[in-house]
């Protein structure tokens, strides 16, 4: 495909798109969120109805909006009105509404979550005025929940591939000086600079050069990639082509989870398309430039997101992390210089391109620039997927966006960054969430997963729930992390059975410090912080427990309430 | 030459050293549990934490120096981190260490002792009682899960240096453990018992079964196969307890197969011969040495000339076998003396002779190391030569190309980038297929030929018979793969070839060898380093049989015996008369003896009777010599034919010299007393010649032959025991301060001309084609856990990995015939029947068998032909048609 041709496609794009939205049609949410909820059943109640009634609308599957409380999640849209977004769409619901608003063109203010669009109907708001929209920056996330993910027409339609196209007609160095003005940091958790990362990779001489997308999202409590995944595929492959093309590789592995089989699904299908017109192969948009994807499974193991250890992996050994450095940039996957990027960070890069390094870092604080996605989940009343400019504060995502606690308990911490990161107290909500701001509360900010804990939760029982997870998925390798995490469990279950000793808390420091000090992987340097941020802050409700034998949340059975 | 500072002293390290290695080196320890010096880092334990100025914590043994780097060894955070982690493993140990076997040998102990544990703190984790089941299914060590500390090194030498990967880790977290293949038995995995895994264990989670330490350990070499590897021998009382590998030895750099470091046992066996016996009435009677040898001396006298027959071993030293042509021809008067080689590798001597002027391997084992592109043909390395085998598996792994033809699916095949699954028997058609085009697409080395080959142009000319389709035809093996598999040997290069018996036991193996040296020359792979010819020979000593001169027709140093002057040298030194006249070969003799013109035997370490073709005929011919004297170290199957038995010293209780297939001399050395009433071959030999009379025997020791065979051996001049105490040396050695030879022909070929002669070829098909009668074409070869016969079979824990004979059938065949997977079958060829089980496997091709002949249960010889190579007279055991019934 030559960039005429893919012009010309892009102009068939827009207009089946200008068509699309000159018509009366229905979108409705299909991602795992959804369809966790019965968002495949509305889908079907949707064609029934229309086949029913003899009407003729187009049903586009959308990926995820975000709003995960409220799916499963259905639009409809009529000329000249704004499109409006309804949540809980049960089957029923979603027949009164098309009953409703599709045949009597009368929305359903009741069910409405807001507007899209010119225009405004009474008695609904429009959805980027919501509290939970109102504040976000949706750049990463523009697409989710609006295009259907796997359509190339769609994604050509709203800008992509643009980014590619100006990446093609620059120089490396100039796509490098790109992302370092932007100041776009690595999304995985770590936030090491991109543009440092590829540069490595550039200069490290080597026949033969990779680009890997790391889609092993591994945390609990982390959704951030898989609906970035699901809902705009073909910009992960964009930026990966990007990297690839900026680096000099001309084979891109992206390594997705088994336990999303969804993302891989769409992703399947996206690499065909792409091969389909010639956006992957040889000589791209007559460049010269030549590229493959290789889409590899993963088969279960939360360690497997350690960039070793998934270049392990990929290369068909067991999934086990290796020591840095050599850090893969330099020497990777079989031992070639090798650029491993989050889903994140890679989907972004084609936003940078085509918008420009200045766009990018009109948000964010002096040294965490731009927006991050964050998965919002627990005891709060909207859990979901939003994007925010970094250096908001905790206080504002989760009492604002999130709209508080789901319950009638108070909101007593959240924890951060998956098992990895570290719970941070209410009192500190006021921090700004960036890579370094958080340091004083002993977490980061890690992949962007947000854990929120009402009074209800027991700080000693959550830090023994993930350490029991850092020992499970402990690859074995390294005696600190496979023995200190079990040592660790083994304390904390005594002291959540009522066994605790005094010395337990200094002994739980100890091997936590020497964790942090000898682990060969960031997944046993980091598996202590739960406990030691809890001990920090929750340290009465340690020694409630080993002394009082008492769980002030009602959590540990073995002790009084 | 980086320059470093630990813990403020200045280090000068070597580039690209890590810290660890650095410090160790210079004397300063670091405590360790994951590192060896053989393998890759893997940083497992981080007990080596160190602190780098400016970098903070690392584990040494991954962290490379870098010039100036300031490294501090002690300080309160690497102290407690290291702290911490020995608490942790201690406390996760089974540990009773008195009633380990690796007490006062263990790495943790040593560990521990230097970091000091104040208390036990982690109760919760302390394993009072085993948890896992300990897997003893090996016959040779035992896997002791309670006593691992993951360190992983069984791993890492399971894949690095063993190349097998028969172990990993598996499962998650601390349920992480060591484990096979789906967690079974580590007997029933892809482990070769070779026990690397066994020496290299920090801990006492795999330690040898029956282990006793020894008080003292021997240096020698190992008496198996002709890889030659050195090892000491551990002694305890008069018994050998273990074997280890010398990691000093260029061949084998410490490494060991199955046999060569468990299958000692034999030495000390129950079974060993400890008294002359004489057959008196039917029966064997102990005799006394004086009374077996003056029998043997003056029966000996009746047979001088050529009615008289020795057959020399390829088990005993050099000094040995001199000794044994040396008595045939200065007292016997006869030419007629062998060795086992005629039924391996004579082809080989016969056929790198003609081409090369030497005929040896040309290059050492080492440059497997090296070589771009490997074609092995005709070898099962890894079974047959397990230590060179694995070097090979090593080069594959770091990136070298390999080719495997075999009619078998043999082991290598699973690492191989081409397999041409040719047919027994079209070696020649397959070989000169490849060359032919690779002259066709022009990609020989003209200048090489040019200037160092001479009859090129004929050998073109006889390439116009080998079309390709024609080739395909004759080979079963598609061209496309014969293409790709020539391309590769000729432009990969330093390209190397490795053969065995596979090429020359055929009826016409000499044609084999011939047509790899002409790919070799072809493509200039001949003389230069990581490329040549490298016959795996057979034996330990095969090589140094026949240069010692257990040939027909060669004297030492294969210097002709037709040649006067040569002939007369000897006659000068032995102070006696030579015949001229070429003597017999093996098969001959035997056929001598059927016909009454061999009547009597002198026969050294060889069990002729099970391991030479048509073994009826054999047998008979036998039976029909008037005088049969077995020299040996157990009672074999042909010791029951002889008259008198005379019983030798192992390699583990005399002195001596073995060659290695890569022409190494290497000492053996007494390490015990020969056991009962034995005696070493050297002293029995010159005690029958000095009992008939013979001067030129005296010797005090085998040393002093050595100086006998440097005088009269060109090849071997520069050769004495003093010097290979400082190690081996590979002749030629022409002088005392020649270093010996590491590659063959690097300037000129030993031809008369000097140049490498390339032999025109015609393909012959082999003596024996399958038909309606015996469809099927049985091959036979080595198992990787028996030598031949009699010694394997003392050793209990080699017959448990290795029970029995089978004969391996292809499913296809197999479903055909009604056999099942260890059905008793009998197999039938022109000449014999066995009775066997059978084994059905993909790993034949459908149409043909295979079969050892490691079991006097099952002599499998009793089925093969004795058509012979009509240049080295070598029998075709490689080829032979059966019926395969089920009873």
């Amino acid at each position: 495909m030559t960039v005429d041709e893919l012009d010309e496609l892009r102009q068939t794009a827009m207009r089946q798109w200008d068509e699309l939205h000159s018509k009366p049609h229905v979108t409705v949410g299909n991602a795992t969120c959804g369809q966790g909820v019965g968002a495949l059943e509305t889908l079907n109640a949707i064609h029934d109805f229309l086949t029913e009634r003899g009407v003729e609308c187009d049903v586009v599957e959308v990926g995820c909006i975000g709003m995960c409380y409220a799916e499963p999640i259905m639009s409809v849209s009529l000329p000249g009105m704004p499109a409006v977004f309804y949540g809980e769409a049960t089957p029923e619901r979603a027949c009164e509404i098309l009953e409703l608003h599709l045949l009597s063109k009368k929305p359903v203010a009741e069910y409405a979550l807001g507007t899209v669009g010119e225009g405004s109907i009474d008695g609904i708001p429009n959805l980027f005025e919501t509290p939970m929209m109102k504040k976000q920056v949706r750049r990463l996330l523009s697409r989710c929940g609006f295009v259907e993910p796997t359509n190339l027409m769609h994604y050509l339609a709203t800008g992509g591939f643009d980014g590619l196209k100006r990446a093609l007609s620059m120089e490396p160095s100039q796509i490098i000086d790109e992302l370092r003005r932007a100041g776009l940091r690595g999304r995985g958790g770590v936030g090491f600079p991109t543009w440092r990362k590829w540069l490595t990779c550039i200069q490290t001489p080597s026949d033969e050069k990779f680009v890997v997308c790391n889609a092993h999202e591994g945390d609990p409590g982390i959704f951030v990639n898989r609906v970035l995944l699901e809902s705009d595929p073909y910009s992960v492959l964009e930026g990966l082509l990007i990297a690839g093309y900026t680096v000099g590789a001309s084979n891109g592995f992206i390594y997705c989870g088994a336990e999303y089989p969804l993302a891989f699904e769409r992703l399947t299908a996206a690499i065909k398309a792409l091969e389909g017109v010639g956006l992957l192969g040889d000589d791209i948009l007559g460049s010269g430039f030549s590229f493959r994807v290789w889409l590899v499974k993963g088969a279960g193991a939360y360690v497997c997101g350690e960039e070793t250890a998934l270049i392990a992996s990929i290369e068909g050994e067991r999934g086990m992390p290796r020591a840095r450095p050599p850090f893969p940039a330099a020497k990777g996957l079989w031992d070639k210089p090798t650029v491993v990027n989050n889903v994140e960070t890679l989907a972004y890069v084609p936003h940078i391109l085509r918008h420009g390094a200045e766009w990018f870092a009109e948000y964010g604080t002096e040294r965490s620039k731009g927006t991050k996605a964050f998965s919002l989940t627990g005891k709060v009343e909207r859990p979901g997927v939003i994007e925010v400019p970094l250096g908001m504060t905790l206080r504002e995502i989760i009492s604002e966006l999130g709209g508080g606690s789901s319950t009638e308990k108070r909101i007593k911490a959240v924890q951060i960054g998956g098992p990895g990161g570290g719970c941070i107290p209410e009192s500190m909500f006021d921090l700004p969430v960036d890579y370094e701001s958080l340091a004083p509360t002993g977490a980061m900010m890690g992949a962007g997963g947000i854990v929120v804990m009402d009074e209800d939760t027991c700080m000693v029982d959550m830090a023994r729930h993930l350490i029991q997870f850092s020992q499970c998925e402990s690859c074995g390798k390294c005696v600190p992390c496979r023995l200190g995490t079990k040592q660790m469990l083994a304390i904390l279950e005594g002291i959540t059975e009522g066994n605790g000793n005094e010395s337990d808390i200094v002994l739980l420091e100890e091997i936590a410090d020497a964790m942090k000090v000898g682990s060969l992987c960031g997944l046993g340097q980091a598996a202590p912080n739960p406990v030691l941020t809890t001990i920090r802050h929750f340290r009465d409700e340690y020694e409630e427990h080993i002394r009082l034998h008492r769980c002030r949340a009602g959590v540990c059975k073995a002790l009084s309430s | 030459m980086p320059v470093i500072y630990i813990n403020g002293s200045e280090i000068r390290a070597k580039e690209d050293a890590t810290i660890l290695r650095t410090a160790l080196d210079a004397g300063i320890y670091i405590p360790h549990l994951c590192y060896h010096p053989d393998l890759k880092p893997a940083g497992n334990c981080r007990l080596c934490l160190v602190e780098v100025e400016g970098r903070g914590i690392v584990a040494s043994c991954q962290a490379q120096v870098e010039d100036g780097m300031k490294v501090w060894t002690e300080t309160p955070t690497v102290q407690k981190a290291r702290q911490i982690s020995l608490e942790l493993l201690l406390a996760n140990h089974h540990g009773d260490c008195l009633s380990c076997p690796k007490n006062n040998e263990c790495k943790l102990q040593e560990v521990a002792s230097y970091i000091g544990i104040s208390e036990e703190r982690f109760k919760q984790l302390r394993m009072l009682v085993p948890q896992f089941p300990i897997d003893e299914s090996n016959p040779f060590f035992m896997r002791d899960p309670n006593r691992c500390v993951l360190c992983g090194i069984c791993v890492r030498t399971c894949d690095e240096i063993q190349g097998v990967g028969a172990i990993n880790y598996a499962f998650r977290g601390f349920a992480t453990t060591i484990s096979t293949f789906g967690n079974k038995p580590i007997v029933e995995s892809a482990c070769e018992s070779c026990g690397e895994c066994v020496v290299r264990c920090p801990t006492g989670a795999l330690v040898p079964k029956d282990y006793l330490k020894p008080a003292r350990e021997v240096k020698s070499v190992c008496t198996y196969c002709a890889v030659g590897c050195s090892i000491y021998l551990g002694v305890r009382g008069n018994e050998i307890v273990s074997v280890r590998g010398d990691r000093e030895s260029p061949v084998n750099e410490g490494q060991l197969c199955v046999k060569g470091r468990f299958g000692f046992r034999f030495v000390n066996s129950p079974d060993r011969l400890k008294k002359p016996l004489v057959k008196r009435n039917g029966e064997f009677i102990e005799a006394s040495w004086d009374e077996a040898l003056d029998l043997v001396a003056s029966k000996f006298s009746q047979y001088k000339g050529d009615c008289f027959a020795a057959i020399s071993s390829s088990r005993c030293t050099n000094e040995e076998n001199y000794l044994v042509q040396k008595f045939a021809r200065a007292v016997m008067q006869t030419n007629n003396v062998d060795n086992c080689a005629r039924l391996c590798h004579a082809p080989t001597a016969a056929g790198l002779s003609i081409a090369f002027g030497t005929g040896a391997g040309t290059s050492p084992i080492s440059d497997i190391d090296g070589a771009s592109c490997i074609f092995v043909i005709g070898s099962n390395t890894t079974v047959a030569h397990p230590v060179a085998g694995t070097r090979i598996r090593r080069a594959v792994r770091n990136g070298a190309t390999l080719i495997v033809a075999d009619p078998r699916k043999i082991e290598l095949c699973n690492r191989a980038h081409i397999w041409l699954q040719h047919y027994p028997g079209s070696d020649v058609a397959l070989i000169m297929g490849m060359a032919r085009v690779i002259y066709e697409q022009g990609l020989h080395d003209e200048e090489f030929i040019r200037e160092r080959c001479e009859n090129f142009e004929a050998f073109v000319e006889s390439l116009k018979q080998f079309e390709l389709g024609f080739v395909e035809e004759v080979t079963g093996v598609p061209r496309e793969k014969i293409i790709q598999a020539a391309t590769l040997y000729a432009t990969r290069k330093p390209s190397l070839i490795i053969y065995s018996l596979g090429i020359t036991e055929h009826s016409h193996g000499t044609e084999n060898v011939l047509a790899l040296a002409n790919l070799a020359m072809l493509t200039g792979n001949v003389g230069k380093p990581y490329a040549g010819v490298m016959p795996m020979r057979g034996q330990n000593n095969v090589q140094g049989a026949c240069d010692m001169g257990c040939m027909p027709a060669a004297l030492p140093g294969y210097q002709p015996l037709t040649d006067d002057n040569v002939r007369g040298k000897f006659e000068d030194a032995w102070g006696c008369k030579l015949s001229d006249k070429p003597g017999l070969t093996l098969v001959e003799m035997l056929r001598g003896a059927l016909s009454g013109t061999v009547k009597a035997f002198y026969i050294v370490g060889m069990d002729v009777a099970y391991s030479m073709p048509n073994a009826a005929i054999v047998w008979e011919a036998l039976r029909r010599a008037e005088f049969v004297v077995v020299q040996d170290i157990f009672m074999t199957g042909t010791a029951e034919f002889a008259h008198v038995i005379l019983p030798g010293a192992s390699f583990a209780e005399k002195d001596g010299t073995f060659v290695n297939l890569e022409r190494r001399v290497q000492l053996i050395r007494k390490a015990i007393e020969p056991v009962g009433d034995a005696r070493p071959d050297w002293w029995i030999t010159c005690e029958i010649a000095k009992r008939m009379g013979a001067s030129g025997f005296d010797y005090s020791h085998p040393s002093e032959v050595m100086d006998e065979i440097a005088k009269l051996t060109p090849s071997f001049a520069g050769i004495s025991f003093e010097r290979l105490e400082k190690g081996g040396i590979q002749w030629p050695c022409t002088s005392y301060d020649h270093p010996g030879t590491l590659r063959l022909h690097t300037e000129t070929f030993s031809t008369p001309t000097g140049k490498g002669r390339f032999s025109p070829l015609k393909y012959r098909p082999p003596a024996e084609s399958p038909d309606d009668e015996y469809p099927l074409i049985l091959t036979t070869g080595r198992s990787l856990y028996h030598f031949h016969l009699a010694m394997t079979r003392r050793v209990k824990g080699l017959v448990a990995l290795h029970p029995e004979e089978r004969i391996w059938l292809n499913p296809h065949d197999a479903r055909k015939l009604g056999i099942s997977d260890g059905d008793r079958v009998k197999v039938i060829s022109r000449r014999g029947e066995v009775l066997t089980r059978a084994k059905v496997t993909e790993e034949v091709a459908p149409g043909t068998a295979f079969m050892t002949f490691h079991f006097y249960e099952t002599p499998t010889n009793l089925l093969t032909g004795d058509a012979l190579c009509p240049i080295a007279k070598t029998p075709e055991f490689k080829v032979t048609a059966v019926r395969v019934e089920k009873v």
